[in-house]
């Protein structure tokens, strides 16, 4: 971590959604800090609240039957204290976002240097004109060829990657200092995924803004962020430097992340691993630590203990939320990454072996009967 | 496009074409009355009843009656005489024409700005009061049938019969080019009893549809660029949400252009409708013909309109 006051500052951060079924904890209580210009990267399944973690940071979840405790200190100010209006001066220019599927985001009716200009003067007291220029230089900034026919047409006349880029360079309108890409590669093919991805990364450089990259995908992030924060059914379940996490994780839940990747260097009989199960119910999550229903190493008290995130004790940068003994963490992965599977290894997390006994099945019946 | 609407045009001919066909078809199988027999007065003679029905060329097969008419509609843009009156069919026609666009267009306005209006401020403020209220008076509007909703105001406000005498009741349309104050608050119920159930149809629309853009991704880019929530509604919201009454606000004022016979018949309007109205009650065959001719004629241009109108709303629609 760098010393800079942070940019962004999230602190115990709680959206709750009442709705017909219940209360939804999308968000509870997660805390992460973004330097200026560094990147970064949360990471989870769908539903594990890192949307609605972005967004309430943007102002856009608020509504009658949203409940938001915590802080979001933006620069020290907390964003939850704005009235709307001072909200909105924020979004879209010092605070900007760009989301998964940039077709549905884009409007379908207006062209693309509209749209880009609007931007501008969202918040800027400039012309048409000037405004038009400034779409003009970002989309050249934003690398789609021959700009100044691009910027009179209209979404559904750009290819997917550009209409990504598109929404970057309405993203930069206003020269933001902390960019939200929610999940930017996952509407892509894969080639036009690593283009844009590199150009989020030369951006970031050139423009010095801060990045928080949202995605399902760790492979994602594993090129372009600093640090990499994992969530689970609203919550941070691991948090440390990119190189630190994927040289030695902790958590069973991102084990089970970097196992289901497809990798080039392993042999091609090996399978992908996939995490069993399904992410818990966020309006009845399951008691104790909530992703025990899905980890392979859980015991009795697992189902009981809720883990806090605590520090690593080999490094005060890496956090993790487990139960499990920090040694036992260790042996496992080094065993995963020799080709174990979680089966033969769930016995070192079980301190004495309960032997296993087989369920009593129903009873048989007599064939025909 | 030219080519498209060029094309467009001829299956309008055509299907004008087939439109006569049926009509005189249905009249000739299913005929409202004789027309020679009313036509010729009490107690006529049969001889003279004859005289009458060869007059009008009544005693030649359906087909040559039919290849007549069209002849001289076709060369010399005829729809024929009255068997009523004798006046040209098409004299009579756009002389009536006047009334009926007048209460079409201003009963389309209002309809329009009252839709539009609720129906965005019920999809912003959805769940209100306000939304509720609105709700549930267009559903009243909606089920309130034209001739009951019009004799209700004409009982309640007409100067003649009214509890409360604010307007001019049935009969009472005057020209525009003859007295335009007249002429506006002669049609100011007529103009509200047909556009309340249009109103509250499109109040409902637009809300629904309003609801449902309102969740669209490009919505959310909007409000994440720092937009004002005003500006995204009306520039963003409606302009998506309006394309669905655009279809309708044309096919409706085109199904109306043809006649809005029950207001025009509460009111006695002399437009169109009324004029469609008597005729089918005189076994008018010409007239019917007419009537229908250009109600028909209304509905598909009003079709191609539309059609054309939404490659203007929405880009990406391109007719080829």
């Amino acid at each position: 971590m760098t010393g800079d006051a942070p940019l962004l500052d999230v602190q115990d951060l709680r959206v709750q959604f009442d709705t017909d079924d219940g209360i939804v904890h999308a968000v509870d209580g997660i805390s992460y800090s973004v330097a200026p210009a560094t990147t970064l990267g949360i990471v989870g399944e769908s539903g594990s609240g890192k949307t609605v973690t972005s967004l309430t940071t943007m102002g856009l979840t608020r509504s009658r039957s949203t409940r938001v405790t915590g802080r979001i200190l933006f620069q020290g100010t907390d964003l939850l204290t704005l009235t709307g209006e001072e909200l909105r001066r924020v979004r879209g220019n010092e605070i900007a976002m760009i989301f998964q599927d940039p077709l549905s985001s884009l409007h379908p009716f207006y062209k693309v240097g509209r749209q880009i200009s609007e931007a501008v003067r969202a918040h800027r007291d400039v012309s048409k004109a000037a405004a038009r220029d400034r779409a003009v230089d970002l989309l050249e900034l934003v690398g789609i060829p021959d700009p100044h026919r691009r910027v009179d047409q209209y979404p559904h006349e750009f290819s997917g990657g550009m209409r990504q880029r598109a929404m970057i360079a309405m993203a930069l309108a206003n020269e933001p200092k902390l960019l939200i890409a929610d999940e930017p590669t996952t509407a892509l093919d894969v080639t036009v995924q690593a283009q844009i991805l590199a150009l989020i990364a030369d951006l970031q450089r050139r423009l010095g803004m801060a990045v928080i990259i949202i995605t399902h995908d760790l492979g994602v992030v594993a090129e372009i962020a600093d640090e990499i924060a994992v969530m689970y059914a609203g919550r941070i379940v691991e948090h440390a430097t990119t190189a630190s996490l994927f040289a030695s994780p902790e958590h069973p839940y991102t084990w089970g992340l970097l196992k289901s990747i497809p990798r080039l260097d392993t042999p091609r009989s090996e399978e992908l691993v996939p995490i069993q199960g399904r992410p818990p119910s966020m309006i009845n999550r399951p008691s104790g630590c909530f992703f025990h229903p899905r980890c392979p190493y859980v015991s009795e008290e697992h189902t009981r203990i809720d883990p806090r995130l605590e520090p690593t004790p080999g490094d005060p940068d890496h956090s993790v939320a487990c139960l499990l003994a920090p040694p036992v963490r260790s042996e496992i992965w080094h065993g995963l990454i020799a080709g174990s599977s979680p089966e033969l290894l769930r016995g070192l997390a079980v301190p004495a072996p309960t032997p296993v006994i087989a369920a009593p099945g129903p009873p048989e019946r007599g064939r025909g009967a | 496009m030219v080519k498209y609407i060029i094309r467009r045009l001829l299956w309008v001919i055509v299907l004008l074409f087939l439109v006569s066909l049926m009509t005189f078809v249905v009249f000739y199988l299913l005929p409202s009355a004789d027309p020679a027999v009313l036509r010729a007065g009490r107690q006529p003679s049969p001889a003279l009843v004859a005289q009458i029905r060869h007059n009008l060329g009544l005693d030649k097969p359906w087909y040559t009656q039919y290849y007549r008419y069209m002849k001289s509609l076709v060369l010399h843009f005829n729809f024929g005489y009255s068997y009523q009156s004798n006046e040209s069919v098409r004299t009579e026609i756009f002389s009536r024409l006047p009334a009926t666009i007048s209460l079409t267009v201003g009963a389309a306005v209002i309809w329009l700005v009252l839709g539009i209006g609720v129906g965005t401020i019920s999809a912003v403020r959805r769940r209100s009061k306000f939304d509720r209220a609105a709700m549930g008076t267009a559903l009243v509007a909606i089920s309130a049938p034209v001739y009951w909703l019009g004799l209700l105001s004409l009982f309640l406000f007409a100067s003649d019969i009214g509890k409360f005498p604010l307007f001019p009741g049935a009969g009472s349309y005057v020209p525009l080019t003859q007295n335009p104050e007249k002429w506006f608050t002669s049609l100011i119920m007529p103009w509200f009893v047909l556009a309340a159930s249009f109103a509250a149809i499109y109040a409902r629309l637009l809300r629904a549809n309003l609801i449902e853009t309102m969740s669209e991704d490009y919505i959310r880019t909007a409000r994440a660029k720092g937009l004002p929530e005003r500006r995204v509604i009306l520039h963003h919201g409606i302009r998506a949400a309006i394309t669905p009454i655009v279809t309708a606000a044309g096919l409706d004022v085109g199904v109306l252009l043809g006649g809005a016979i029950l207001t025009e018949t509460v009111f006695n309007i002399p437009g169109i409708g009324r004029l469609a109205y008597d005729s089918i009650l005189a076994g008018d065959l010409p007239m019917i013909q007419g009537t229908v001719l250009i109600g028909a004629f209304f509905i598909v241009m009003a079709n191609l309109v539309v059609d054309i109108l939404y490659a203007f709303i929405d880009p990406r629609v391109r007719y080829s």
